[in-house]
């Protein structure tokens, strides 16, 4: 009879094959309702792990008393809320339905998705648009101006840039991604190399298409005064990336990595939907002024899928800005992170390479026999919310993937492999 | 009656060391000019019992 451990390595490698031979091509912008057939009236999907309102986190919560202001369930915070705490409103993961959103990642009814489309799988996946820096929805940010953005994100920059994608035929996103690492983006915590090589690509489409010069300006003018645009198209494509590798028997590849803002939450090939989740762990590092660590919230969002494609944390070593700007060292430092995380993954992706470290394809593929076994938790690059709702980011850091969540999924999976 | 062997001069001559786990040791070393290469090693899964067994079984 064959090994076990040559079983799960064989499995491993079908996985790793999966992740590195998607084709992740950005082809439209939708309407949420028009895709996920599950939002219907009052459905909330947010970030993380499953949660009930009594759990959630103070971002979280304001998010979802502001989203449902904004599809018309409440005429204020306080109707919201009470609906909420009355569980009048449903809540269920992201994740669970094809999409993934930033920080809180509040997706409903009538938001519009951007549309990834895995070309060589034949899935898709979708997450929200971009909203910007600051007091925003993602952040927990719920009053008049980020109620307004959201409108203006719905009902023009949406139908422009699903009408600019569709006349573009789609952009295709590796090469994107590929370029970006070579210009010191790692797609988490930097994007400014990808969202000027996306608006780049875009501008003569969305030139094309738009109804009048001033509806382009405000266009062009969102999407260049906001670095972390592209983040979202990432976290697309992320999700088209990883959807694949569910369900492969004796695959302990992860396959997401999210959290709620109260739990972080892991899944696992072999393993598919089910979640092994741990309470969040709390980032490290740098505030704006006026804020300390005293004012923020423990990690957040499924922005984490990043990191479980190769990049973000994965990828410091592209991006030595970032290592400062997170308050994760020195830029010579940036390095040691990418070759750290290289320890707990199955192999390295040679489409995307790091030219300061001798095009070092990203570590790709965690392994949760890796993680349990070095007792390295993944890196992740993150921004850092207020706890208190309605306020917004307060900072960015680095925060560690809880070792628990990678000490349940070994357990259960070493159960379903009939290894006691 | 055969003479004993003499023990090794180990500490007459420049020491080379290789330090395997805690990192303070070769830090006080190097700061005693001793050649010193540090190996970063740990028991695995921290030195958890259960599940390093686990991992033995499962070909990690």
């Amino acid at each position: 009879m064959e090994e076990i451990g040559n079983v799960i390595d064989r499995a491993n490698e079908q996985a790793l094959g999966v992740l590195l031979s998607g084709e992740p091509v950005l082809v439209d912008v939708v309407l949420a309702t028009d895709v996920i057939n599950v939002l219907k009236e009052k459905i909330i999907l947010h970030a993380g792990p499953p949660i009930e309102w009594k759990r959630m986190c103070g971002p979280m919560r304001g998010a979802i008393c502001g989203i449902a202001v904004f599809e018309g369930w409440a005429s204020n915070l306080n109707e919201a809320e009470k609906l909420a705490s009355q569980e009048a409103l449903e809540f269920a993961p992201n994740h669970q339905f094809g999409c993934v959103g930033p920080m809180t990642g509040m997706t409903t009814a009538s938001q519009p998705l951007i549309v990834v489309e895995n070309q060589h799988y034949g899935n898709r996946a979708y997450c929200t648009i971009n909203e910007g820096l600051g007091k925003v929805m993602r952040f927990g940010g719920n009053d008049q101006t980020v109620l307004e953005r959201l409108s203006w994100i719905k009902n023009e920059l949406a139908p422009l840039l699903g009408q600019a994608l569709r006349r573009a035929g789609g952009i295709k996103l590796k090469p994107l991604i590929a370029r970006g690492l070579t210009m010191g983006d790692e797609m988490h915590q930097r994007n400014v190399a990808c969202s000027s090589l996306l608006l780049r690509e875009l501008a003569p489409h969305m030139a094309a298409v738009a109804p009048e010069t001033e509806t382009l300006a405000r266009a062009y003018s969102f999407i260049a005064s906001n670095d972390q645009f592209f983040l979202n198209v990432a976290m697309a494509a992320g999700k088209a990336l990883t959807d694949p590798a569910y369900g492969i028997k004796g695959s302990s590849m992860v396959t997401a990595m999210s959290r709620n803002g109260t739990d972080f939450g892991i899944r696992v090939s072999s393993t598919g939907d089910r979640w092994f989740t741990a309470p969040v762990e709390m980032p490290k590092g740098l505030y704006f002024p006026g804020y300390s660590e005293s004012d923020a919230n423990p990690d957040m969002g499924d922005s984490a899928i990043v990191e479980t494609i190769g990049l973000g944390g994965f990828a410091m070593g592209a991006a030595p800005a970032v290592a400062g700007f997170v308050g994760a060292g020195a830029a010579s430092q940036a390095g040691q992170y990418t070759k750290n995380m290289a320890e707990i993954t199955l192999g390295e992706n040679k489409s995307w390479t790091i030219p300061a470290m001798d095009y070092l394809g990203v570590p790709a593929g965690i392994d949760i026999r890796r993680v349990v076994e070095t007792n390295t938790s993944p890196t992740i690059n993150t921004g850092i919310a207020h706890k208190e709702p309605g306020i917004g980011q307060v900072g960015a850091g680095v925060a560690k993937a809880p070792m628990a969540c990678f000490q349940k999924a070994l357990r259960t999976f070493a159960e379903q492999m009939g290894v006691k | 009656m055969n003479k004993k062997p003499k023990p090794p001069h180990l500490l007459d001559t420049p020491l080379s060391v290789i330090n395997v786990g805690l990192e303070t040791f070769s830090e006080d070393l190097k700061s005693q000019n001793v050649v010193t290469l540090h190996i970063d090693w740990s028991p695995p899964a921290g030195g958890d019992p259960e599940l390093g067994d686990l991992l033995s079984k499962l070909g990690a």
